[in-house]
């Protein structure tokens, strides 16, 4: 009896004011995303990453109205020339202005990201959500299955996929969507575990609720911001990979440029050359890193027992 | 437990018990919940953890019914079985003559709306995403009662019930205190207006203070909507003074079952007397003999042949170590499990 008094603060008193809380001024709650949005602005990096990102995909849109030159033309005329008045980022090894490119070439990298991420964590939701929630022998063959894909060694998997189906941008994507979401069903499953047997879970099947109603009014929302969370830093590492793949030629393919394979042109020619893989290589760089820092402001953002 | 609590709560508990031989509202017989337990490569059966192991009462409409016991004795689990928010092994729960335990999903779903229960935990119980409006309101939603106006408006008639206020529906749980917290969950359990409803330990974890407004509070709601309550709890005062009859339960087995005032006056069973002997009472004067129980509980894996309780009670006789005491009235309305009892 006292020890489960003691947890709780013993000043307590169960004022019935209406302005309890201290917080008498705001009596019009906020709503959720209000509250998050308030407590994302204070993380500073994640701002930071969220307006760089915002700009680049502009850019990515944009892309035609941005390049200065065509991203394909070359100029035998002009090869590797470093950045100039006419050629902001400098000229490649057959002469195409790089600026053109890269910023062509973020359209590649930044949907390749959205779609790949979109897929995994589909897909993780799902399988993750199935077996947790539902058990017994559901969950075992679910996990034994996720744990086979998930003992593939991704990348030679990718290669090996890639070099089998055609190498359009859409395989890309849809390709690293399915090798990379079994992280995401292993997260998704542990909330699940954990969260389908919390009072309120009880609560609401003691209401009578369906399974549906207390997957996804219940249990879903809650097992949501590690899932944002982890979306968001997979998406950069969807870009990585796609980076990956097109440095060894299996992604998008000449002359159309993404980051990656920019850098995999300009390679050779990285002593004469610096800027060919620089420039690619700073929005790869700092894209990836703006989504991990906006992951991590998300992270901060989304728990509601943090306040204010 | 102090005197501010047991002051405030006389008037609860003067009204008196009206059970005895009013109607059977829930009649629980022979209910049993075992848990496997697994181990081995194979992950195969290796024994039962008899978490409720042979359980008969019945419930009378109008009254209290505290259930009592150290933790892990099985109160929640009988609580959750017969709500079948479990499935039990074996046995019967019959609520107004229709057994729960055989219900499909439909049928049990319309017996939620006689059914409900109340949680221990004030910060688990309540959905932390959801706005207490959405919370209390879910039952309409689940069973298409009320929709738009006339569900805001119910939702803040249960909010006034309970103590808090109208525009309170559209905060989250966590802008409550614990005290505030269980009245909404109070609120969420009345919604559909049940007949029984489960307290599965409601004010364990709250203040003092507050402990008693929620049991008030669980009082005055039960006069005013003709509840019947199973009071789930581990302290025997919290019980005696809301609960109209007593139910006594060890290692998963009923020991003793009577009228809350005989319970307390005049104790049958040794374990029962154990218990209520370690209830301190505020007179520094008051000089009390304390019988104090040697050893632990033992393991529900393997229960103690014979009577349960016979490895500590200073009684224990052959017959203790051999037989399973029958569960006996051994005056009308008194249960007793033991074979010492007269």
């Amino acid at each position: 009896m006292m020890a489960a008094v003691s947890k709780q603060p013993p000043a307590e008193l169960d004022q019935l004011d209406p302005h309890f809380g201290g917080d008498a001024l705001t009596l019009e709650p906020e709503s959720y995303l209000s509250m998050v949005w308030k407590r994302f602005r204070r993380h500073k990096l994640a701002m930071a990453g969220l307006c760089f990102l915002i700009l680049m995909y502009l850019v990515a849109i944009f892309a035609p109205y941005i390049a200065t030159q065509s991203y394909r033309e070359t100029d035998s005329a002009n090869r590797l020339q470093p950045p100039s008045k006419e050629h902001w980022m400098g000229t490649d090894q057959i002469g195409r202005d790089l600026y053109s490119r890269v910023i062509w070439g973020s359209r590649i990298s930044l949907s390749v990201g959205f779609v790949a991420a979109g897929v995994a964590v589909v897909l993780g939701t799902v399988i993750g959500a199935v077996a947790g929630y539902f058990g017994g022998i559901i969950d075992n063959v679910l996990m034994r299955f996720t744990e086979i894909v998930m003992s593939f060694p991704t990348f030679f998997l990718l290669i090996t996929i890639v070099s089998i189906v055609e190498r359009s941008i859409f395989n890309i994507m849809l390709v690293i969507g399915l090798t990379s979401w079994p992280g995401l069903a292993r997260m998704v499953r542990g909330q699940f575990l954990s969260l389908r047997e919390q009072e309120f879970v009880l609560a609401a099947r003691a209401l009578g609720a369906s399974n549906a109603r207390i997957i996804f009014r219940h249990i879903l929302p809650n097992a949501m911001a590690p899932v944002i969370v982890s979306a968001t830093l997979r998406i950069g590492g969807a870009i990585l990979t796609e980076s990956g793949l097109s440095f060894i030629g299996l992604g998008v393919q000449e002359p159309f440029p993404s980051w990656g394979n920019i850098i995999n042109g300009g390679r050779t020619f990285l002593r004469q050359a610096p800027w060919i893989c620089t420039f690619p290589g700073i929005f790869i760089f700092l894209t990836v890193l703006s989504f991990n820092y906006v992951g991590d402001g998300l992270r901060d953002a989304l728990d509601p027992r943090l306040k204010d | 437990m102090d005197n501010t609590l047991s002051n405030s709560l006389n008037h609860a508990a003067a009204d008196g018990p009206d059970g005895g031989n009013g109607d059977i509202l829930l009649e629980v017989r022979n209910l049993k919940k075992y848990y496997p337990l697994r181990g081995g490569i194979f992950s195969r059966i290796q024994g039962w953890i008899k978490a409720v192991d042979d359980v008969s009462f019945d419930v009378y409409r109008g009254e209290t019914l505290g259930l009592v016991g150290e933790s892990g004795c099985g109160k929640t689990t009988t609580g959750k079985c017969i709500l079948r928010l479990e499935q039990p092994t074996s046995g019967s729960v019959v609520f107004e003559g229709r057994d729960v335990l055989k219900m499909n999903s439909e049928q049990l779903r319309a017996l939620r709306r006689e059914m409900q229960i109340i949680f221990q935990d004030p910060y688990g119980s309540l959905n932390p995403r959801m706005t207490v409006g959405d919370i209390v309101g879910e039952a309409f939603a689940i069973h298409g009662i009320a929709s738009g106006r006339e569900r805001v408006k119910r939702v803040e008639d249960l909010l006034k019930v309970v103590g808090l206020s109208p525009y309170h529906a559209r905060r989250y749980p966590h802008e409550f205190s614990g005290g505030q917290r269980q009245r909404i969950g109070i609120a969420r359990a009345l919604a559909l207006r049940p007949k029984l409803i489960i307290c599965d330990e409601p004010v364990s974890a709250l203040d003092v203070s507050i402990q008693s407004q929620i049991l008030n509070l669980l009082k005055d709601l039960q006069d005013d909507f003709q509840l019947t309550y199973i009071f789930i709890a581990h302290d025997l005062s919290v019980v005696q003074h809301i609960s109209d009859r007593v139910g006594v339960m060890y290692l998963g087995r009923f020991v003793e079952l009577t009228d809350s005032e005989k319970l307390y006056s005049s104790p049958k069973h040794p374990y029962t007397q154990a218990l209520l002997s370690a209830i301190p009472i505020p007179d520094p004067d008051h000089k009390k003999e304390r019988i104090v129980l040697e050893g632990d509980v033992p393991s529900s894996l393997e229960p103690p042949p014979g009577c349960a309780f016979h490895t500590r009670c200073s009684y224990c006789q052959d017959i203790c170590r051999e037989v399973r005491p029958e569960w006996r009235e051994i005056e009308k309305g008194h249960y007793v499990a033991c074979h010492l009892a007269k």
